[in-house]
């Protein structure tokens, strides 16, 4: 009998709560847009910021109170845009995806250290200990504030002590180009064809020259080379308009230390395949 | 009599005795001198009107100067031709201004400067204008200006005035020579700051492994009342401020605190035979006492340097570098910072230069911190370095200013105890700079 009165009273007790948190749900409802819900659903979810919100659903609902383009959200790319467009009922517009390029390519072979540095491995640290450990003053110090601040893992430090992109994972959100004392990190736009200046020293030739087998010179050559006119010389450096780039390849025949490459033939990106390996390796 | 050791500290491989016996040898003037105008804490100097380009200088003449307070003025240490005024390397890292003076090798003083007669006769305002306008620093290493020592606030009375003559930084022996070759320009500079100050009493703070400079200091004082030796368990950082004060006189300068705050003024041997010239024979602070020792240097020596010299050439003048040498450090083995060529100027804060060999040098990898408390155990100021160091690595930087990062003086007793190898004392300075930067905006 005594088992009757217990579920009698666990039920009443259920029962009491139940038509509590009923009314609570009724009367203490917070509007919610479902609109925000379903945006924030879209989005990557990373949190990263490079939208200029502070997180992910601080963007969904700026996007719903119109104040941003659906197509903000650079990490998610064409298709949270599309998305995003579909549920707000608005055309999308260009969303091209951005991509992290590293601008120096003078490896631990290829460019001289100054002295040996034993201290915190960190490049800012390193970069303001004594003008930093490489002979040039902007060349990468390869000690990865860029690898532990990406938040999509797109990052990671090569064998040579560069980084290396995984183009497949950066979203070119742009954590990486401000966590680089050196700014030598640009973001340009994905899947464009074409051919870089693979280095970001303004000092004058003779100076790289002496600190890196591989820094642009300013010698010229690729700008009087160039049949498109897309070259042109910025405080000793050569610049590539991509814009204006038809990929034809004569700036590298002429470029003697070997600084421009083509944009899928970087030269610190060559074990791009390995990393996959790794990747898939490490996931297994 | 021997004194209570502090807490903490550390005990190094002194290697004291390569230089000890070494009397100090003037080094020849140099062809050229470089000379920073940011030789000291607090704001740097300005050229002086006239002092351009192809200007002619006399030695001793006053160059650069700055208006504010808490600064000292720069004077050329040779007579010659200004070369060139730009950016230079400098001992604390990044290139400063500097003025680069061509000697004409004649060394003629500037007839201006004069002594400053009787010392009875000066009052104490007069004692801080004359040790400021001789350019004198704190030349332990902090180079702080010595005449802002000199003015404490009126409602802080100095009654005791500490002289650090420990020297334990390892490698090291300027002050102990200073000690033993010009004991009594030491008593008369003390005598001067004792006037400035209106100050009881003097204590000498010296560590018990320069027995003889004991000795000596200990003969010299006896004849003055008021001023007393103390003999100093060898321990490092013995030397520092807070720990010298401690120990010599049983006072304890508190967190955050200054050592005027409990009634003391510290300062250093060398200062003090700076202020004996400047109030004797007139004469600017332009030349101090270096050693220049480490395996790597082939003919170690103490050697009394102008400013300006550049670090390569005082290494020629000892023989050159051993083919070995790994690291070349201005300063002392502790403290020094470590200089990626020799190619700058001996400033007026070089106590050392020290070069290291392959052998001395110990690049080991860095390994995970093992909670082992070797650098709780080490630090003299009872700070815990592993977690300061770790908020720092992740730039946690308010939860280091509240494990009292701001104490810290840099000594290096947690780097040396640490057996992971991690660099400890790097990552508090670091948080250190963070923490200052945020407190100004």
């Amino acid at each position: 009998m005594i088992i009757v009165y217990a579920i009698a009273a666990l039920g009443l007790i259920g029962l009491i709560f139940g038509l509590l948190l009923a009314m609570a749900a009724r009367f203490f409802a917070v509007q919610t847009d479902p609109l925000i819900e379903s945006i924030k659903e879209a989005l990557p979810g990373a949190n990263c910021g490079a939208c200029g919100y502070a997180g992910c659903s601080n963007f969904a609902e700026a996007v719903a109170a119109g104040e941003v383009k659906a197509n903000a959200c650079i990490p998610g790319g064409n298709e949270t845009a599309q998305t995003i467009a579909g549920l707000l009922g608005q055309e999308a517009g260009d969303a091209s995806q951005p991509l992290a390029t590293v601008f120096c390519i003078g490896d631990c072979y290829k460019a001289s250290d100054r002295y040996i540095y034993d201290g915190v491995q960190d490049c800012t640290v390193a970069s303001d200990f004594v003008g930093g450990f490489k002979s040039c003053a902007s060349g990468c110090l390869g000690l990865g504030n860029c690898v532990r601040v990406c938040m999509f893992s797109a990052i990671r430090l090569g064998e040579h002590g560069l980084p290396v992109v995984d183009h497949d994972q950066c979203t070119g959100c742009g954590l990486c180009l401000t966590a680089c004392p050196r700014r030598i990190i640009q973001i340009l736009p994905k899947g464009k064809e074409g051919h870089l200046v693979l280095c970001s020293s303004h000092e004058r030739g003779k100076s790289v020259s002496a600190a890196c087998e591989v820094g642009c010179i300013a010698c010229k050559a690729c700008v009087k080379a160039c049949p498109q006119e897309a070259i042109e010389m910025v405080d000793n450096l050569a610049v590539i308009n991509l814009e204006k780039c038809d990929d034809c390849g004569e700036c590298v025949l002429k470029c003697k230390p070997g600084t421009i490459h083509r944009r899928d033939k970087i030269p610190s990106e060559a074990d791009a395949l390995a990393f996959a390996v790794v990747k898939a390796a490490e996931s297994a | 009599m021997s004194s209570v050791a502090f807490k903490g500290g550390i005990h190094p491989d002194y290697q004291k005795e390569v230089t000890a016996t070494l009397a100090v040898t003037p080094m020849k003037a140099p062809p050229v001198v470089v000379i920073p105008l940011k030789q000291h804490i607090g704001a740097p100097c300005e050229p002086l009107e006239g002092i351009k380009v192809g200007a002619r200088v006399k030695m001793g003449q006053k160059i650069a100067d700055s208006s504010g307070f808490v600064s000292a003025p720069i004077h050329a240490s040779v007579s010659g031709t200004i070369k060139e005024i730009g950016p230079y390397n400098h001992p604390l890292g990044r290139p400063a201004q500097a003025i680069i003076i061509e000697s004409d090798g004649e060394d003629s003083w500037d007839e201006q400067l004069k002594p400053a007669g009787d010392l009875n006769d000066l009052s104490a305002e007069e004692i801080r204008k004359l040790v400021r306008e001789a350019g004198i620093v704190g030349l332990g290493g902090a180079t702080f200006p010595t005449h802002v020592k000199l003015s404490p606030p009126p409602e802080k009375k100095i009654d005791i005035v500490v002289i650090n003559g420990a020297e334990c930084e390892p490698y090291l022996t300027a002050d102990h020579r200073v000690m033993l070759e010009k004991p009594e320009e030491i008593i008369f500079g003390l005598k001067v700051m004792i006037k400035a100050l209106n100050a009881e009493k003097a204590v000498i703070g010296i560590e018990d492994n320069k027995n003889d400079a004991i000795r000596v200091m200990e003969a010299v004082s006896a004849a003055e009342g008021n001023i007393s030796v103390s003999r100093l368990h060898t321990k490092y950082p013995q030397g520092a401020e807070k720990m010298l004060i401690q120990v010599t006189t049983g006072r304890k300068v508190p967190s955050g605190g200054l050592p005027l705050d409990v009634g003391i003024v510290n300062h250093n041997v060398g200062t003090a035979v700076a202020i004996a010239h400047a109030v004797r024979e007139g004469k600017p602070l332009i030349e101090r006492v270096v050693t220049v020792t480490g395996a790597g240097i082939n003919r170690p020596a103490n050697l009394l340097v102008r400013v300006g010299t550049l670090v390569s050439t005082v290494i020629d003048q000892c023989g050159g570098l051993r083919d070995n040498t790994l690291k070349l450090i201005v300063g002392g083995p502790m403290m020094g910072l470590a200089q990626p060529n020799a190619d700058l100027p001996v400033i007026k804060g070089t106590s050392g230069i020290l070069a290291l060999t392959d052998e001395d040098v110990y690049l080991a990898e860095r390994a995970p911190c093992i909670r082992c408390a070797k650098c709780v155990d080490a630090c003299p100021v009872t700070l815990i370095p592993a977690m300061i160091a770790q908020a720092a690595e992740h730039a946690l930087y308010a939860r280091a200013e509240k494990l009292h990062a701001l104490d810290c003086f840099e000594c290096g007793c947690c780097s040396y105890s640490c057996p992971s190898k991690i660099p400890l004392t790097q990552l508090i300075v670091i948080a250190k700079a963070e923490i200052t930067k945020a407190k100004k905006k």
